[in-house]
């Protein structure tokens, strides 16, 4: 369960005021906003990145508001993977079990049982210079969930897909949710995402947190047309 | 435009353009490369020229030997410096300090770098404009200042045991070459995505862990770069050791203060092998660099049409 109780935090030039959140245990929710509304700022908190200058962060029932973000045990995948380049898939898979110390054979065997639920076992002994996006997101994916945590964040985990990668790691994106009943926050810009993930949907709107009703697919379809995934200005 | 034909020329106001635009770009082109090569020429010109002198100097030295080619070898300038204990002190004592310089350097430059890079505090930009000071400081300023702080507490009372000797070498090579070490650290970890320790963090990892396992890993190729770098400086570095560790032969004689004893007494000779030494050091040293911080560089330039 996440719980955030009156949340306050500054992020540069706007600050979110008195954000409510709740996110049962288990359940998938994805919060949506503008490009600079404070999405980021708030998935920071949560994981312990950005300090709260008011209110509480309760995780499973904890109150973690102080807590250091190693103590926290939330499963963290960032919009770019962030990979650790000079270690190989196998070694990103096992970072977690490595810090928390964990017996060798027990890494080897979770590290493949984690391969195998991303589809990356045939990339285990590369280096991440040279994978695809896809695939980077993939063993990004399973590095966060490699320690089991309860709670899993997403920051836009699908923006920098082409189409198609999009649609295999939201399939994998809907397979974990199926297997692991991880309570997950996914954060995103699209509707598309949303409707096809979310359990519950919020939106961050001029600093404030709103309960959307999840919206039937098929009204989404032609509103992604419009928003392109890749910011024309950027190219 | 195009729908007022020029009379004279035949060429319509667009083809005209069109016509200036291209000999334009190849006058700016044109003119920019000359100016550039003027410069590279020089420097090339400054290398032949000391390489041309040597091999003068050897050549008519040979003539008045019998065996031209054994005396080509063992009696040109460079040959004799090197045989020349002073010299072979003097290339130790370089070796040895540079390199104990450039570890100095990379050991303050590492925390240092970091810190200016990763962790936001009141003044960071003065912090990191302050450091540019040891690079901009006229190089005797930085010897006078050495030794003005020697004569205070605490340092006045291990003065003795350094000023003006070997150890003097080392501080004055490190006081300058640890400035350049931490600019070339705060670069490289400016350039590493700080998302990879904050990840490293959520999963469960302590700062330094962090630091030890993700970043500093990815940060090899510029801590190369930093101590090849302050290396060359040190080599290099001539006014403060002056001032602050004299330039007693056999004692702390590194090879910018042998070239500069050797022109003292005339020898130019001996100067100019003793600076080909130098610049082949500083060669090996500049292709280190440049392939550490830029392995495959080549071609990726932005061309413009």
């Amino acid at each position: 369960m996440i719980c955030l109780n009156d949340v306050s935090v500054h992020a540069g030039p706007f600050r979110l005021e008195g954000i409510h959140l709740v996110i049962p245990s288990g359940d998938y929710a994805v919060l949506m906003g503008k490009t600079g509304a404070g999405k980021t700022s708030l998935l920071e908190a949560i994981i312990g990145f950005k300090a709260v200058t008011a209110g509480t962060i309760c995780l499973a029932g904890r109150d973690v508001t102080r807590e250091n973000p190693a103590l926290r045990g939330i499963g963290y995948l960032p919009q770019d993977g962030a990979l650790f380049s000079t270690m190989t898939v196998e070694e990103n898979l096992a970072f977690a079990l490595r810090v928390r110390k964990v017996d060798k054979r027990r890494i080897v065997s979770r590290v493949r049982d984690l391969a195998e639920l991303m589809g990356i076992g045939q990339l285990l002994s590369r280096k991440p210079h040279g994978l695809s996006g896809g695939e980077r997101q993939r063993v990004a994916l399973g590095r966060a969930l490699a320690f089991e945590p309860s709670i899993l964040c997403l920051d836009e985990p699908l923006s920098a897909l082409d189409s198609e990668m999009r649609e295999q790691i939201l399939q994998l994106l809907l397979t974990i949710k199926r297997m692991k009943g991880v309570t997950t926050l996914h954060v995103t810009h699209d509707l598309g995402e949303a409707a096809r993930l979310a359990d519950r949907l919020f939106r961050l709107v001029d600093g404030k947190v709103e309960i959307a009703d999840p919206i039937p697919a098929r009204e989404v379809h032609s509103q992604r047309e419009v928003q392109p995934s890749v910011d024309p200005c950027s190219i | 435009m195009s729908d007022f034909p020029d009379l004279k020329s035949g060429l319509t106001g667009d083809e005209k353009r069109a016509c200036s635009i291209t000999i334009a770009n190849r006058a700016f082109v044109v003119s920019f490369v000359l100016i550039g090569a003027t410069y590279i020429l020089l420097i090339l010109g400054m290398l032949i020229a000391d390489g041309a002198y040597v091999f003068e100097q050897s050549k008519s030295k040979a003539r008045k030997s019998p065996h031209f080619w054994a005396s080509m070898m063992s009696d040109n300038p460079i040959a004799v410096s090197l045989r020349d204990p002073k010299i072979q002190y003097s290339i130790w004592l370089s070796m040895i300090s540079c390199t104990l310089a450039a570890i100095l350097s990379v050991l303050f430059a590492v925390p240092l770098g970091y810190v200016l890079s990763r962790i936001p505090f009141r003044g960071r930009n003065f912090v990191d404009a302050f450091l540019d000071i040891p690079i901009v400081l006229p190089p005797l300023i930085v010897g006078l200042s050495l030794l003005i702080l020697f004569q205070f507490a605490p340092f006045k009372w291990v003065a003795r045991s350094i000023v003006y000797q070997i150890p003097a070498v080392i501080l004055a090579q490190w006081a300058v070459s640890c400035a350049y070490a931490v600019r070339t650290m705060k670069m490289t970890f400016d350039q590493i995505n700080p998302r990879c320790e904050q990840v490293a963090i959520s999963l469960g990892c302590s700062r330094f862990q962090a630091f030890s396992w993700v970043t500093f890993p990815e940060a090899r190729l510029g801590l190369l770069t930093a101590f090849t770098l302050a290396w060359a400086r040190s080599l290099g570095e001539f006014g403060p050791l002056l001032i602050f560790a004299g330039a007693t032969r056999m004692k702390t004689e590194v090879l910018s203060t042998s070239v500069f004893l050797e022109m003292n007494v005339g020898n130019i000779e001996g100067a100019v092998a003793v600076s080909l030494l130098m610049i082949f050091a500083s060669i090996v040293v500049l292709m280190i660099t440049r392939y550490a911080s830029n392995p495959s560089a080549d071609g990726k330039a932005a061309v413009l049409p």
